[in-house]
C-alpha cells in the first residue's frame, strides 16, 4: 500500500453530491479514500501520509471536456494525443473526448483501440474517443456503431461536419438508443452555411464577409428533435452557437425528447463585434453571433437548457492561422483557458454558483455520454483538480502546452488559475510548491 | 499623410475632414493631368508595388499611371489563381516586399480584409485598391471626387446606388463616403443581394429602381457580377434587366439634370441600357480620368512625406487652396 496523499486547507466541491465545505481530501492507491473524517481512520492515521497545503483553493472532480480534437492521427502538426492532454492537464482536465475527423478518421475498431492504446501511452488524461457515424464522415454510409461502441467508443458524430441525410441521422439514432451512446450533432446546413466564414449579420455586411445565419444551425437542431422524438434516440447538440437553438432545444426537453446539448466558452464572452479587424483568431465554426445570442446561451446555461459546457479545442498551425481570415482554417483551442473564461463569464457576473459551474464541467459530460464518475466519492479513481478561484492569470498562449496558439482570449486577465491536476492519484499538472511532509 | 494614417484601407475609417482633403489634393493634381508635360516629382526615389491577387484591368492601369506622373518607381505584381493557398502567398509577399525596401503597396485581393492583413504585417504604406466584397476606397474616392466636379458640394444631394450591394465593395465605400459628407444615400437592388441590417449604414433602402430614382441627384449602377453570382440569387440576367436595369424610362424620375455613373466594366444591357450609358447624363469617362487624379493625391498623401525629391521653382507640389470652403490640407514637407 502506497503511502497516502492529504490535500489539505482548500474548499471540497463535489457538486454531485451536494458537498460544499473546508475539508481534508485523502488519496489512497490512486483512489478516494474519503473526506475528513469520513476517511478510514488508519489512511488519516498512517505515519508517512504526504500533505499537499492548498489554502483558500477549491478542491473539486477532476474536469471533463466532452468536446476535444486531438487531430492524431494524421495532423499532428496541429496537436498529437499527448500534447492534447497535456494541455488538458493544464487547464484542470483530467477526462476528455475526443472527435474522430482525423485523418484517417475514427471509424474502424483498430482506430478506435489505438485512440485508446495512445491515451494510455501518454498518461496525462482520460481519453474517451468518439467515433464517426458515417464511414469517412463522409456521411454516406453508416460505421459498424456497435464494434465502435464496443472498442470503447462513447458516442458517435461527424463532427467537423453534420450528418446532413436525415434518413442517415435517423437510423444512426435508432441504432445508438440501444447502445446508449448519443450522436453528437455538428448542427449546421451545409447550403445555408455556404461559403460563409462568419455570424451573417450588421458586422458581416460591414466587413464584407460571407455570413453564416443563425438558422444554419437552428434548422438542423429542430430536425434533429423530430428524429429524437421518431426514433427515441439521443441527440447531443454540439457547439450551440444560436438562441434559437436553444429555444428548440428548451422546448425539445419540455416535450420529453432525449436532447441535450452544451455550449463553448467563446460563444459566452465574445460577439461577431470580435472579428472586427479581421482577426483569424475569432473566426470558428459556428461563428460568433450576436449579443442576444450570447445572452440567451448564458440563460440556458443557468437554466440546464444547455447541460454542459465543453471547449471545441481546435488546434491549428500557426502557418494556417496567420493569414488573411477568410483563408484562414475555423477553429480555437481552449482547453488551458475554459475553466478561467467559465468563471468569468459565469460566476463572477452571478449567473451560476461555483458548484453549478463545476457540475457543468464534470458530472454532466458524463451522463451525456452514459459515463459513471464525476465525483470525490470513496473508492472512485482520484481524479482531482484544484484551483485558486480568485488568482488573476495572463493568457499567454506562448506558455501553452497544446500546440495551437490560436486563442481569441491572448491577454485576458482571468480568474481560477489551476494549481493542481490529478488523476488516478498521479499528478499530471502542478502550479504550486509541493511541500511533502509527515504529520 | 493622411491623418497620421500609414494606410488606406476604407473610407469607413476615415474622418470628413480626412476624405476633404483628399478631395482637395485630387482637384490640384487634376489640374497637373490637363498640362502638357503631366507629370510631377513628388513621388521621385519612392517605389510602389502594385499587387494584383485578382483581376483588373482599369484599376491596376489607373494606380500604374497615377504613380508614374508622381516619378515614383513601379514594380507590378499580378496572379490568378496560384497553386500556393492564398494564405501562404499573403505571407511570403509581405516578406519580399520587407526585403525589397518597397515603400507603398496597392493591393487587390479576392479575400476581405487581405489588405488588413498586409498593413498589420508591414513598415510600408498599404492602399486597398478593392478586397474581396469588403471597400474599394479610390474607387469611392474618385466616384465623390467626380459628383463634387458635377454638382458641387456633396452635402444635401440625394444619391441612388442600385444593384449588387451585398457583394459590392464599391457600394460599401461610396456609401461611407457619401453619408460622411452629409449625402442622402438610398440604395435599391434584388432583396437577394442585400446584405443583412444594411439600414445600419444610414442609408434608405428603396422597394423598388424607381423608388430610388425619384428625384435623385446622382444614380450610381453598380455592376452585376456575374462571376459571385450563385445560382439562388437572381434567375436570369433577362430578369435582372427587366426588374433592376437603368433604362432612359426610368431615369426620367430623377432630377432633370441627373448624374448618372458606373465603375466600370458595364454589362450593357443589363444593369444599364446602351442609351444611358453613352447618354448626356452619363460621366463614365470622367470617372475613368477622374480616377487617375485621386489616386494620385492618395499616394502623395500617405508618402510624399518619404520622398527624397529636392524642390525645384516649377515643382507642381500641389498648392493648398480652400475649396468649397472645407478645411485646407497641411502637407507634410
Amino acid at each position: 500500500m502506497a503511502n497516502p496523499l492529504c490535500i489539505r486547507g482548500g474548499r471540497v466541491l463535489d457538486p454531485a453530491r451536494g458537498i460544499d465545505r473546508a475539508q481534508d481530501l485523502w488519496i489512497q492507491d490512486g483512489r478516494i479514500a474519503g473526506l475528513g473524517e469520513d476517511a478510514p481512520a488508519d489512511v488519516r492515521g498512517s505515519r508517512a501520509t504526504e500533505v499537499i497545503q492548498v489554502q483558500g483553493a477549491v478542491i473539486c472532480p477532476g474536469l471533463v471536456d466532452i468536446h476535444v480534437h486531438l487531430r492524431e492521427p494524421g495532423q499532428e502538426e496541429k496537436e498529437t494525443i499527448e500534447t492534447g492532454t497535456r494541455a488538458a492537464a493544464r487547464g484542470g482536465f483530467t477526462t476528455i473526448a475526443c472527435m474522430p475527423n482525423t485523418t484517417p478518421p475514427l471509424d474502424e475498431r483498430p482506430r478506435i483501440e489505438w485512440v485508446i492504446r495512445r491515451s494510455r501511452e501518454s498518461g496525462h488524461a482520460r481519453v474517451l474517443p468518439i467515433a464517426a457515424v458515417t464511414r469517412g464522415q463522409m456521411g454516406e454510409q453508416l460505421t459498424e456503431i456497435e464494434d465502435l461502441v464496443d472498442a470503447g467508443a462513447v458516442a458517435v458524430s461527424d463532427d467537423g461536419k453534420p450528418v446532413r441525410n436525415a434518413e442517415i441521422m435517423r437510423r444512426a439514432l435508432e441504432l445508438t438508443r440501444c447502445l446508449n451512446v448519443p450522436v453528437i450533432q455538428h448542427a449546421e446546413d451545409p447550403d445555408l452555411k455556404g461559403e460563409g466564414v462568419m455570424h451573417e449579420g450588421w458586422t458581416s455586411t460591414r466587413l464584407g464577409m460571407k455570413g453564416i445565419p443563425d438558422a444554419a444551425e437552428s434548422v438542423i437542431v429542430a430536425r434533429d428533435a423530430l428524429l429524437a422524438e421518431l426514433t427515441g434516440g439521443h441527440v447531443h447538440v454540439a457547439h450551440v452557437s444560436a438562441a434559437r437553438s436553444v429555444e428548440i432545444i428548451r422546448r425539445a426537453k419540455a416535450r420529453g425528447i432525449r436532447m441535450t446539448a452544451e455550449t463553448a466558452p467563446h460563444y459566452l464572452t465574445l460577439t461577431d463585434e470580435a472579428v472586427q479587424g479581421y482577426d483569424p483568431r475569432t473566426k470558428m465554426n459556428p461563428p460568433l453571433r450576436s449579443a442576444r445570442d450570447r445572452d440567451a446561451l448564458i440563460e440556458a446555461v443557468a437554466d440546464g437548457t444547455l447541460d454542459c459546457l465543453a471547449t471545441d479545442h481546435a488546434p491549428h498551425t500557426e502557418i494556417e492561422k496567420d493569414s488573411d481570415f477568410e483563408a484562414a482554417p475555423f477553429g480555437i483551442v481552449g482547453l488551458e483557458t475554459a475553466l478561467g473564461v467559465y468563471l468569468k463569464a459565469l460566476v463572477e457576473p452571478n449567473h451560476l454558483t461555483l458548484s453549478e459551474l463545476i457540475l457543468r464541467l464534470t458530472v454532466n459530460p458524463l451522463r451525456v455520454l452514459g459515463q459513471p464518475g464525476g465525483t470525490l466519492e470513496a473508492g472512485a479513481p482520484a481524479d482531482v483538480t484544484v484551483f485558486d478561484p480568485a488568482g488573476r492569470w495572463r493568457v499567454e498562449a506562448a506558455e501553452f502546452a497544446s500546440m495551437g496558439r490560436n486563442t481569441p482570449f491572448e491577454g485576458w486577465e482571468l480568474p481560477g488559475r489551476v494549481l493542481l491536476t490529478m488523476l488516478g492519484g498521479r499528478v499530471t499538472h502542478r502550479a504550486m510548491a509541493m511541500e511533502g511532509s509527515a504529520r | 499623410m493622411i491623418g497620421t494614417r500609414k494606410d488606406l484601407l476604407g473610407l469607413e475609417e476615415l474622418t470628413q475632414e480626412e476624405i476633404v482633403s483628399i478631395l482637395d489634393t485630387a482637384r490640384t493634381f487634376r489640374e497637373v493631368l490637363d498640362r502638357p508635360i503631366p507629370k510631377v516629382p513628388s513621388l521621385r526615389g519612392l517605389t510602389a508595388a502594385n499587387l494584383f491577387f485578382e483581376a483588373s484591368t482599369r484599376t491596376r492601369l489607373s494606380f500604374e499611371l497615377a504613380e508614374k506622373r508622381l516619378s515614383a518607381d513601379t514594380v507590378n505584381f499580378q496572379t490568378s489563381g496560384s497553386s500556393v493557398s492564398k494564405g501562404e502567398t499573403l505571407k511570403d509577399t509581405a516578406r519580399n516586399i520587407e526585403a525589397m525596401g518597397i515603400h507603398l503597396v496597392v493591393i487587390r485581393h479576392q479575400s476581405s480584409g487581405a489588405p488588413h492583413y498586409l498593413a498589420r504585417n508591414l513598415d510600408a504604406g498599404v492602399i486597398n485598391a478593392g478586397d474581396g466584397t469588403h471597400e474599394h476606397p479610390t474607387q469611392g474616392l474618385l466616384d465623390i471626387f467626380t459628383i463634387r466636379e458635377r454638382r458641387g458640394a456633396i452635402a444635401g444631394l440625394r444619391v441612388a446606388i442600385i444593384g449588387d450591394i451585398m457583394h459590392s465593395r464599391v457600394a460599401r465605400s461610396n456609401i461611407w463616403g457619401l453619408t460622411k459628407l452629409g449625402a442622402s444615400v438610398t440604395i435599391a437592388g434584388p432583396p437577394t443581394m442585400m446584405p443583412m441590417e444594411v439600414e445600419r449604414f444610414g442609408v434608405k433602402v428603396a422597394r423598388s429602381v424607381d423608388e430610388a430614382i425619384e428625384g435623385a441627384d446622382v444614380v450610381n449602377i453598380l455592376r452585376i457580377q456575374l462571376e459571385r453570382q450563385r445560382g439562388s440569387l437572381y434567375s436570369s440576367l433577362r430578369e435582372y434587366a427587366r426588374v433592376y436595369g437603368v433604362t432612359s424610362t426610368r431615369l426620367k424620375r430623377a432630377k432633370a439634370d441627373v448624374t448618372v455613373m458606373h465603375p466600370g466594366p458595364m454589362n450593357r444591357g443589363v444593369e444599364i441600357a446602351q442609351d444611358v450609358a453613352d447618354g448626356k447624363h452619363s460621366v463614365i469617362l470622367e470617372q475613368v480620368t477622374n480616377g487617375v487624379a485621386v489616386r494620385m493625391a492618395v499616394l502623395y498623401l500617405l508618402a510624399g512625406h518619404k520622398a527624397s525629391g529636392e524642390s525645384t521653382p516649377e515643382t507642381p507640389t500641389p498648392e493648398i487652396k480652400k475649396t468649397h470652403g472645407e478645411p485646407s490640407l497641411h502637407p507634410r514637407r
